[in-house]
């Protein structure tokens, strides 16, 4: 072959692969027939713990969070800076719903950008249809903040975007970690810690490229903002009851009533105004979750 | 070189490396008795929140007296001065055995802002666990959040 043929060969190979990694955004009747419903959007709000992220590093807990960014999230590819998602126009009040969704659930930005994963929408891209227009719905009525975003700090090769399509084919596929489910609470169980508690973000270790271990899920992780380490939650290693597992959800307590530190401590913010069954199901999802030394 | 040349190098290398093995491990009694009494003294506070979580939990049937009791207790504790406990040098940075962030010594004001909501949260509760179920229940949220805020802002996961 010619060097010209050569080259229109390998221009396109790359045409393809950066066609392939382009993210494919969701329909524009993604939403048809479904009415959003606030209420409810405010638990699934509470459930995803968009709060503990999302508002300012000072906040204080509050019944309608200012989500104006500016917390910084440490990892090993760099250092990553919570945006803006107030209703304002600094956050998403220039997005449509489609444009959150396609965030929320797919990874990618209005621009068709990839969103990078530290917003966990692995996880969150089995959230079902209607709880996703219940909580763009509940967003929308947030106050506004004026915040402008910061730049996430992330060095070469990571802040090619491209990169994260490359491992989005890998990590977001959508498949349960527990496959099979015995019974209605554990199923309800496993979308609350798999999808919008996206627990496995810090309990589960993760592999060289950044993704999730699934053979170690909720094994217990490092600590990626320093020392110490995520605990194990299986029962391998968590020795608590159902009950006390409930209680520690709703509470903040453990049994021997220490309180939750770091970022747990707003995880249980969001998850104590969960419905009771809710923080059972979560309780039954972890005992049926394979033990893990 | 002789035997008698060799010796003082070969007792400074011993030394060193004795040096070398305390320091791993040495931790200045100050700081080590400063970190077991902040933790005996929230040992304390957990003795008497099993009590009155306890009993929020229907787990322990509710005693007014008891109660009481344990509330006043945490609001003794909660006035405290702590700063002897959390001395310059003992952070878990700087020292084993402790779970205190630097950010404690670096944040002084949020230190105590968060203190002064545990104080506020320990006084509601001895407000009101004499005087019924309810009252204990509505009250242990602002506690539990106490110690959360606290904890998360300034104490590392455990290992």
């Amino acid at each position: 072959m010619s060097f010209s043929a050569w080259s229109a060969l390998l221009a396109a190979v790359a045409l393809v692969i950066v066609v392939l990694l382009k993210p494919d955004p969701l329909p524009d009747s993604f939403f048809d027939g479904l009415t959003g419903d606030v209420d409810r959007g405010a638990l699934v709000f509470a459930a995803a713990g968009c709060a503990s992220c999302h508002t300012a590093p000072d906040a204080e807990p509050s019944d309608a969070p200012v989500l104006a960014g500016g917390r910084t999230f440490a990892s090993p590819f760099g250092t990553f800076v919570a945006p803006n998602i107030s209703s304002g126009s600094r956050g998403l009040g220039t997005w449509s719903d489609i444009d959150i969704a396609n965030a929320i659930l797919l990874g990618e930005g209005p621009d068709r950008t990839h969103l990078y994963p530290a917003l966990p929408y692995a996880a969150y891209r089995n959230m079902t249809r209607q709880d996703a227009y219940d909580l763009i719905a509940y967003l929308r009525t947030l106050p506004s903040a004026i915040t402008p975003n910061q730049p996430h700090d992330v060095g070469f090769p990571f802040n090619i975007r491209l990169g994260i399509g490359v491992r989005k084919t890998f990590f977001n596929r959508g498949e349960w970690v527990l496959e099979t489910v015995q019974t209605a609470e554990i199923e309800r169980g496993r979308y609350l810690v798999e999808v919008l508690g996206h627990c496995g973000e810090c309990h589960t270790p993760r592999n060289f490229m950044g993704g999730l271990d699934r053979k170690r899920w909720l094994g217990g992780a490092p600590n990626p903002a320093g020392k110490g380490q995520i605990p194990n939650i299986t029962s391998g290693k968590l020795g608590w009851s159902k009950d006390e597992i409930v209680d520690f959800l709703k509470s903040g307590f453990t049994p021997e009533f220490d309180s939750a530190g770091g970022q747990m401590a707003e995880v249980i913010a969001g998850l104590s105004k969960l419905p009771q069954s809710d923080l059972e199901a979560i309780a039954a999802y972890l005992k049926a979750v394979p033990a893990l030394d | 070189m002789t035997p008698m040349t060799k010796m003082p190098l070969v007792s400074a290398v011993i030394g060193m490396i004795a040096t070398v093995a305390i320091g791993a491990d040495h931790i200045d009694p100050a700081v080590g008795a400063a970190i077991k009494a902040r933790q005996s003294h929230m040992q304390l506070f957990a003795f008497n929140l099993g009590t009155l979580g306890g009993m929020a939990q229907g787990k322990i049937e509710y005693d007014a007296d008891a109660a009481q009791m344990a509330a006043n207790n945490l609001q003794a504790l909660a006035s405290v001065d702590c700063h002897p406990y959390f001395i310059v040098g003992s952070s878990n940075a700087d020292a084993s055995g402790t779970r205190a962030l630097p950010a404690m010594w670096e944040d002084p004001d949020g230190v105590m802002a968060a203190f002064a909501k545990l104080q506020g949260a320990t006084a509601e509760m001895a407000a009101s666990a004499g005087g019924g179920l309810e009252g204990l229940q509505a009250a242990m949220g602002a506690l539990g959040g106490a110690c959360g805020s606290c904890h998360q802002a300034y104490r590392a996961p455990a290992n």
